[in-house]
């Protein structure tokens, strides 16, 4: 498939960022630095490096492929691509933005499940009390994932060492806390 | 009677495109003064140049308007013109109505308003011109070239074969530059210090060329053909002219632990050194700031060793004066050093080396006498990687540009290696290939595929240590950006080229534009690489941006045949555009008050102080006075005399007001 | 200057020690540390990942709280929070209309002024000019001094120490007796929030970071970061399945080593939450 076909015009991920995030995916010129200092480029489907170059042919084929790929999910935003790169593109926020738009447009990766369950689960902890509440945050996210008998060996020590709470703790700001994510989840981008 | 004949060229398309060129040249005939208005396709071209000299001798014309392209572009031109036509050239002006009018506006009739106007302007200035003649300055037929590379020595060389002298200052002990620390040339893999040595000592030799080693150039007054420059002889604490190069005192010296700036740090020399075994002048100095007697009072083992008595401990610094008439500028550049990357270990790791200590390293004189060897342990790398783009391309680093040879010698470098070390695994980490020149391209598919080294396209995140050995992690982009990680005996960092330090200090004491990276500039991109922007100051070679000898060698050759141009003439002609103060007859002078204001705003130091005296010697006043030989007709002191007694030829106060007077009045 | 504190969830909860060791040091040198009122969580990695305008309104009220407080200065331990407020400090104050969009949506009043500065800031601060006559117990070990990430990147945002090779926290710990070894894995990442969906990530991360602190003969590592402590310690019996090994190197955070510098009781400092035992004295 040559990537001349179905220009996006106005409406390419590149334009966006460029929009959104000040992103220019013009300026990268391949160098692979991004690629050879990611921690988890190795178990990515598409490194960092050919995200961009991606996003510079500007077609929907391409786009889709970000979108739906794992990478997104499996950066872990250490910014170590961004501390490197010669042309100094802020790639971990362009990665939250692609993390966000494949949210959005309903092209999550499949196999990125259990990684969103648990950015899901957090998030879920913390609307209800305004703080995390790990023993919940693991209850959702083996709710979520299914991964019932997961780290189950760790409670008993973490129990032993104080580490784990089984009340949560609830502020009083509570209510401004859910009000936060109410009007930001109409936003959800 | 004013006779002012107007020429209105349609330039091609380029004004006759917006401007309604016959409409221009018909309302113009109709003014006063003006004896013909004619409109033309290519006013310069021959054609065209006829049309204005028939004219002037037909018509007797006493001025010219022509009203074309910029006078930056074609002034010289009609001049020329109107010279053959028997017209003095200052009696010809032009308006500008391409860049100032038809380039920059729609076609329409205001457009073709402002033409006519522009045109007014210069016919009523025309009307006033003085018939001036041309200043004549005195060419000083002896050259500086500052720098002792193979820029410099080409110029040099170039330069006093045609006749003329040449004065060579280089700041290091020795000539040969940069040139003379590398083991081997591409495409050819010439040794470097074969094919360079004998133009040295040719340099050394010459009867036209005067070599000061171990000098820098105080500072430069003056201006084209008559510039005068002061050279600093730094104290080589010995006295040259007995001093037979022998050598013992650099064996005999006690401080031996001095990082060896030829080595690029690889290796070490003595406070009394010779900076390497070829040197021009085979002579040595004793570096004052390591020196033991000159820290602390002791030692002294030279001076008793020598078996002439050449030392001379007190030798203070001496300040030449030169007259010189053109300068090449042939200081060449430095490069980057491992210390400068954060993410390659800030300079802490042995063996990641720079371009210039492979050099070193690869070179038969060097350290390890052209083994290659591990700084860190000595034994020979059975994997190398060479990084190319090792800052250029780099803007995070702040150098954007592309330094050009690092191609070329990183593809040397690798198969100098594998000459060496037939077992040994040479990668090169690279983000394109510019291999642009003649057998360029061949040399590095020699490389590849002779050579067998190992092209990785990507460039490398980071080096760290383990075990003894250097981590390399890079990844391959033509690969889908595949991490790969290389476990390296050496790295060796084809790092950014740079100005040469202290460009930027020469750049000012010899008033030469620089650009933000310290490289000076030339006069025009495409057409002028040779000159700058300063008159009778050239360029050659790598001081003017990182290029390789074949580019430096031309350049020099180049700029040489300008200075020769320049001493072709025993005088020089300028133009007589210049300011001048007024002077009458006594009692009164001049209307100058001798304020001296003028003389503290000229940016070129080119007014001066005129005492008028009685017969016996009594001071009447002390007033300025323009020297025409520097004076850039900047009109700085017209507008700030505050007694308006300065003036400006060509652009008189007289002159300017009857243009804007031509702009507010009907006609 | 009025200093507060922001613990943020990990001390709260399973980064106990982290936490007991921070308050015990405050106590011996007898520092104010007032807690921000009523803190929330500041969203992490989680907010960021999927809701840009969630991700700076959480530490947005956190920040408008510590200014109602009068705090001029907040400490924040915790690396991930304190990169958070400061991301979220900068790009309120580059883009105005950002800021009135998201002090819109916490419905309170920001002004950006206080200054938010990391465990090893205060340190430098108030506890290190002081340390010299204090010092009972030289740690007197060699250790790897372990950054993480987002202690020192973006630097352009952080502006603190710098991005390659930092050197903060390897001289508070020099000064505390012990000797930094030369360590590049200082900021590479452990593998992050992906603990519990990638295990093995972290197993694979965490793995290189300890390994090559092993290696080169550390006797401990040390943290001024819960996660990347959490990922070294607590998951260690995950760590050396992955790599069939039994790596045994224990991981201090920076507050610890002080506190058993200066005589502080092992229980005091949180050393007997650790999963990793700590055997150096």
């Amino acid at each position: 498939m040559f990537h001349t076909e179905t220009l996006m015009e106005k409406n390419s991920l590149a334009i966006h960022l460029e929009k959104h995030v000040d992103v220019i995916a013009r300026k990268c010129y391949q160098c692979g630095k991004c690629s050879a200092g990611c921690p988890v480029a190795e178990e990515m489907d598409l490194p960092p490096s050919i995200i961009m170059r991606l996003l510079q042919t500007e077609t929907q084929a391409n786009d889709d492929k970000i979108l739906r790929s794992y990478s997104i999910w499996l950066c872990l935003t250490c910014e170590m691509c961004l501390c490197r790169c010669p042309m100094e593109i802020d790639i971990p926020s362009a990665m939250d933005f692609l993390r966000q738009m494949s949210l959005s447009e309903k092209k999550v990766n499949p196999k990125a499940k259990r990684i969103i369950a648990f950015h899901r689960s957090f998030l879920n902890s913390i609307k209800y009390t305004g703080r995390l509440f790990e023993l919940g945050l693991t209850l959702d996210y083996k709710r979520r994932s299914l991964t019932l008998m997961q780290d189950i060996a760790l409670a008993p020590r973490m129990i032993s060492r104080g580490k784990l709470h089984f009340i949560p703790e609830i502020i009083k700001g509570r209510p401004q806390v859910a009000k936060i994510f109410k009007k930001t989840s109409k936003k959800e981008n | 009677m004013a006779r002012i004949g107007v020429f209105i060229c349609h330039c091609g398309e380029n004004i006759s495109a917006t401007v309604d060129c016959v409409k221009v040249a018909e309302t113009i005939g109709k003014l006063k003064h003006v004896a013909l208005s004619v409109d033309y396709k290519y006013m310069c071209s021959d054609p065209g140049q006829t049309i204005i000299k028939d004219a002037i001798k037909e018509h007797k014309l006493t001025g010219v308007v022509v009203s074309a392209c910029s006078p930056r572009m074609h002034e010289p031109t009609f001049r020329r013109a109107c010279a053959e036509a028997g017209l003095n050239p200052f009696m010809c002006e032009m308006a500008n109505l391409r860049e100032h009018c038809s380039w920059v506006h729609e076609k329409n009739d205001l457009t073709t308003a402002k033409a006519i106007d522009i045109v007014r302007t210069q016919v009523e200035k025309v009307k006033l011109n003085h018939e001036l003649q041309p200043i004549k300055v005195p060419v000083t037929k002896t050259a500086l070239v500052i720098g002792g590379g193979i820029a410099g020595i080409q110029a040099a060389l170039d330069i006093a074969n045609t006749g003329h002298k040449v004065v060579m200052v280089e700041r290091s002990p020795s000539i040969g530059g940069h040139m003379s620390q590398l083991s081997e040339t591409f495409p050819t893999l010439d040794c470097s210090q074969c094919i360079l040595t004998p133009r040295m000592v040719e340099v050394a030799q010459h009867p036209n060329i005067t070599l000061y080693t171990y000098a820098e150039i105080e500072s430069v007054e003056g201006f084209i053909g008559n510039f005068k420059v002061k050279v600093r002889k730094k104290a080589k604490s010995l006295d040259e002219k007995i001093c037979t190069g022998c050598g013992l005192c650099t064996t005999k010296c006690p401080q031996k632990k001095i990082p060896n700036e030829f080595e690029q740090g690889m290796g070490m020399r003595p406070a009394i050194y010779i900076p390497f075994p070829q040197a021009v002048p085979n002579k040595p100095v004793i570096d004052r700031e390591h020196c033991t007697y000159y820290i602390k009072g002791k030692c002294k083992v030279c001076e008793i060793v020598c078996p002439i008595k050449a030392i001379r401990f007190d030798q203070p610094d001496e300040i030449l004066d030169l007259d010189i008439g053109a300068i090449v500028i042939a200081t060449g550049f430095d490069i980057k050093h491992a210390d400068f990357f954060p993410e390659y270990g800030y300079g802490k790791y042995k063996d990641v080396i720079d371009g210039l200590q492979f050099e070193r390293l690869a070179s038969a004189s060097g350290p390890t006498a052209g083994a290659i060897l591990r700084p860190s342990d000595g034994q020979v790398p059975k994997n190398i990687v060479f990084v190319a783009c090792a800052g250029s391309r780099d803007p995070a680093k702040g150098i954007e540009y592309c330094s050009k040879i690092c191609c070329m010698y990183t593809a040397k470098h690798a198969m100098l290696y594998k000459h060496k070390v037939h077992e040994g695994k040479a990668h090169i980490f690279y983000m394109d290939i510019r291999a642009a020149g003649k057998n360029y391209e061949e040399f590095v598919r020699r490389a590849i595929e002779e050579d067998h080294v190992d092209y990785i396209r990507g460039r490398i995140s980071t080096i760290y240590e383990k075990n003894g050995k250097l981590i390399v992690k890079g990844a391959d982009t033509l690969l889908g950006a595949q991490p790969v990680e290389i476990e390296a005996d050496m790295v060796v960092l084809a790092t950014a080229g740079v100005a040469s330090s202290g460009a930027e200090e020469l750049a000012q004491k010899l008033h030469v534009s620089y650009d933000s990276h310290k490289f000076f500039a030339e006069a025009h991109p495409k057409l002028k690489p040779v000159e700058t922007n300063t008159a009778g100051i050239f360029l050659a070679g790598a001081c003017q941006n990182p290029k390789d000898i074949p580019d430096s060698v031309s350049q020099a050759s180049g700029a040489a045949v300008k200075v020769a141009a320049l001493f072709s003439q025993d005088e020089l002609t300028r133009e007589p555009l210049v300011a001048f103060v007024n002077r009458m007859a006594p009692p009164l002078y001049t209307t100058c008050v001798g304020c001296f204001l003028c003389q503290s705003v000229c940016p070129y130091q080119a007014i001066e102080r005129e005492e008028f005296k009685t017969r016996d010697g009594k001071l009447i006043k002390a007033v300025a006075k323009i020297n025409e030989g520097l004076c850039q007709g900047c009109g700085t002191c017209v507008a700030l005399c505050r007694s308006k007694s300065i003036d400006l030829h060509g652009y008189s106060n007289h002159q300017v007001y009857a243009e804007v007077m031509a702009l507010l009045n009907e006609y | 200057m009025k200093t507060g504190i922001y613990p943020g969830c990990s001390l709260n909860g399973s980064a106990r020690d982290y936490n007991e060791s921070v308050f015990a040091l405050a106590e011996a040198f007898s520092l104010k540390l007032e807690q921000v009122s009523d803190w929330n969580c500041c969203g992490a990695t989680a907010a960021h990942n999927l809701n840009k305008d969630l991700s700076l309104a959480l530490p947005s009220r956190i920040l408008s709280l510590a200014e109602q407080n009068g705090i001029d200065e907040i400490v924040v331990p915790c690396a991930a929070c304190y990169n958070r407020l400061t991301v979220t400090q900068t790009e309120l104050r580059k883009d105005p209309e950002l800021k009135n969009r998201i002090t819109g949506i916490i419905e309170m009043d920001y002004k950006g002024t206080s200054r938010i500065i990391n465990v090893i800031e205060w340190i430098d601060k108030y506890i290190t000019p002081n340390l010299e006559g204090r010092i009972v117990k030289p740690f007197s070990h060699k250790v790897a001094c372990y950054y993480g990430c987002l202690l020192v990147r973006p630097y352009k945002v952080l502006n603190y120490d710098r991005p390659e090779d930092p050197q903060s926290m390897d001289l508070a710990m020099s000064k505390a007796g012990a000797e930094p070894i030369y360590y590049p894995f200082k900021t590479e990442c452990c593998g992050a929030g992906l603990s519990i969906s990638r295990t093995d990530i972290v197993s694979k991360l965490s793995g290189k970071i300890i390994e090559d602190a092993e290696s080169r003969d550390a006797e401990a590592i040390i943290v001024a970061c819960p996660m990347c402590h959490s990922n070294l310690d607590m998951r260690r019996n995950d760590i050396n399945k992955y790599w069939g090994k039994e790596f045994t190197i224990p991981v201090l955070f920076v507050t610890q080593v002080i506190g058993l510098a200066i005589g502080l009781p092992a229980k005091k400092v949180g050393l007997n939450r650790h999963f990793v035992d700590v055997k150096v004295n």
